[in-house]
């Protein structure tokens, strides 16, 4: 265990954690302003993946399937929000639950109906292929570095939007007071409908990016979607901040618990049964991390409502 | 009788009739589909306890489920191995009989729904849902990684266990003992409803507040509608497990959750039968439309998106009316 693979492994985990927190982001502003639970959240990230891989194959470029990516998840979650959505603001947590799983069903089916069954592959840009060579002579893919610089470059922008634009007061406005907020001429129905459209746009560029180094096919969205709930629920509903220390620290947790739980395992168990044991306690090592926030915080890291 | 009532002995008369009739015509594939539709039912009337009684919005039921036909794998594959499960205090070779196995399905579910409530109920709405999800997929993750039961690939079981005085690989027998059970269990659902314990665990759903007024710790209450869910979800699991005589880390699945769920808002929320309708028209749709169609999930997404908008109250709601007033 060299400091070099320990480097490495904590960058893994970064880039994780970044791509996570895209997902959060959205689904933590959608829940934080229209208080909806968004199943279907999963789904967008999978349409941003299908997106940029056919127009990557389309046309070759991949700043285009990028944008691609980001168009077609806002305009699906803005139709979705438009169509389905909106009658669910008012109903209860289960009604959202169900709708939004509907919704989850259509999407795939949709999708593999359209694709078919068989994972596409999104290539990595020429100009972002290969390793580099970080200080301390760690060896590591450019592409994955590129990752993280762009989870936190729009992690910036989207912590900008929200504390210093027009539309971020109306945000947070939303999040404290809808009727105040209505009552002095926002149009709530447009700003849900935006915010709505942002979180898919985050979520469907997550989906893209994440798309070049797996495949892109039916389902992607999902377990991801399931992560973003862990995050979201160590970091607090509702809380940006949280879903980014959230999502890091399930993309940390995750990524190292994987590599090292086992080697930890093999200094008092045989080889064999360490690589067992210790693969079977990693795959559950971030739902102890959600156990042990939810003792010590029900609320999560940085949740203020009860 | 009211026309709920009625509606009720019809629909638990046409599940137990259509089996006989299949199996007097000779068509064994219509007793394993109403079988099938039998033991769905029973893992949403569990569910249905912690969601139309309590509100509890579990998402990760799967987990009893997975549990229950977990407990059923590895006891009847240790002793088709040969191998006993453990040596020490006492022998113990694993089992076949389905009474032993359904006992410790139950146990084990339950003991796993004390500790996820224990987690989930500090919490309450929202997060609620989403932790009992995250639950769930800890257990799916949990039975990929765990390879000596299969790993990914899950477990065979080549011959169906069995039951004092049955021929349980008959069909029309093992399809006789799963109804009997979840007549058992919907009687049990019943008097539970209607029982103290019910009542208080329904007004804990309405007003938490006011059930702590008078005394009682609606936490405490919601925990014990919690674990008896997790448990009848569990034994649902270890029959459906027997039913396919295989078990696999897709019983843990969060769709397995969702599809749970599923049962019960087509056929109601909170009506003793709303789960039972909805199981049958999911297994009825799962083979016509799944005929017609490869992707018939896109017809089951609109017909429930159609259902949670339009028919609240689902389709036992749309056939018998509203529920009692002052719920």
């Amino acid at each position: 265990m060299t400091p070099i693979l320990i480097a490495e492994q904590v960058l893994n985990g970064l880039q994780s954690g970044v791509m996570l927190f895209l997902m959060a982001a959205g689904l933590t502003l959608i829940f934080g302003v229209m208080g909806l639970i968004n199943l279907a959240h999963g789904s967008l990230y999978m349409v941003g993946a299908f997106a940029a891989a056919a127009t990557a194959v389309a046309t070759g470029s991949f700043l285009l399937a990028l944008v691609a990516a980001l168009a077609a998840a806002a305009a699906a979650g803005a139709l979705v929000e438009r169509l389905v959505i909106r009658r669910l603001y008012d109903r209860d947590h289960l009604d959202q639950v169900l709708a939004t799983f509907a919704l989850i069903l259509i999407f795939s089916e949709g999708t593999r109906w359209i694709f078919g069954s068989f994972p596409l592959y999104l290539d990595i840009p020429q100009a972002l292929s290969g390793p580099v060579t970080l200080p301390g002579g760690i060896q590591y893919p450019l592409y994955r570095l590129f990752l993280i610089g762009m989870g936190l470059v729009v992690a910036a922008l989207l912590f900008w939007l929200i504390a210093c634009t027009r539309l971020g007061i109306r945000i947070r406005a939303g999040e404290n007071d809808r009727e105040m907020i209505a009552a002095l001429g926002v149009d709530i129905a447009r700003l849900y409908t935006l915010v709505f459209a942002l979180g898919a746009a985050l979520a469907g560029l997550a989906g893209a990016l994440v798309g070049a180094i797996q495949s892109v096919q039916v389902g992607m969205g999902e377990p991801v979607l399931i992560l973003a709930f862990v995050v979201i629920v160590i970091g607090g509903i509702g809380s940006i901040e949280g879903a980014l220390v959230g999502a890091l620290l399930v993309g940390l947790t995750d990524t190292l618990g994987g590599i090292f739980l086992p080697q930890l395992l093999a200094l008092f168990m045989e080889p064999a049964a360490a690589t067992q044991t210790g693969a079977a306690l990693a795959s559950m090592a971030i739902y102890v991390l959600m156990a042990a926030v939810l003792v010590w915080r029900p609320t999560g890291l940085f949740g203020a409502r009860a | 009788m009211s026309r709920e009532g009625l509606l009720n002995a019809a629909v638990l008369l046409a599940l137990g009739l259509v089996p006989l009739a299949a199996h007097v015509m000779g068509e064994p594939f219509t007793i394993t589909l109403a079988t099938r539709a039998a033991i769905l039912a029973l893992a949403a009337v569990g569910l249905n306890i912690a969601l139309g009684i309590g509100g509890l919005v579990s998402l990760g039921h799967a987990t009893f489920f997975g549990i229950g036909g977990y407990a059923m794998g590895i006891l009847a594959s240790h002793v088709q191995d040969y191998e006993p499960l453990f040596e020490w205090p006492f022998l113990f070779e694993g089992s076949t009989s389905m009474p032993l196995i359904w006992l410790l399905a139950v146990l084990a579910s339950a003991l796993a729904a004390l500790l996820i409530g224990l987690l989930a109920l500090r919490t309450s709405g929202v997060y609620f849902i989403m932790i009992t999800l995250a639950f769930g997929q800890m257990f799916y993750f949990f039975s990929i990684s765990w390879s000596r039961y299969g790993g990914e690939d899950g477990l065979s079981i080549y011959v169906r266990n069995g039951f004092p005085g049955l021929n349980t690989l008959d069909p029309i027998q093992f399809f006789g003992l799963c109804y009997a059970v979840l007549c058992l269990v919907l009687l049990g659902a019943r008097l539970l409803a209607r029982s103290p314990f019910g009542l208080a665990l329904g007004a804990a759903r309405q007003s938490p507040d006011r059930v702590q007024a008078v005394g009682l710790d609606p936490k405490r209450l919601q925990l014990v509608g919690f674990v008896v869910s997790g448990a009848i979800t569990g034994l649902a699991g270890a029959l459906f497990a027997d039913l396919n005589r295989f078990v696999s880390p897709t019983m843990f699945s969060w769709q397995t959750s969702g599809e749970i769920m599923v049962f019960i808002i087509l056929g109601g929320v909170g009506r003793l039968f709303g789960p039972v309708v909805g199981a049958g028209v999911f297994v009825m749709l799962e083979h016509w439309l799944g005929d017609m169609s490869e992707f018939w999930h896109i017809w089951l997404g609109l017909l429930l998106l159609a259902v949670v908008l339009f028919a609240r109250g689902g389709l036992v709601g749309l056939l018998a009316g509203r529920g009692r007033a002052h719920d």
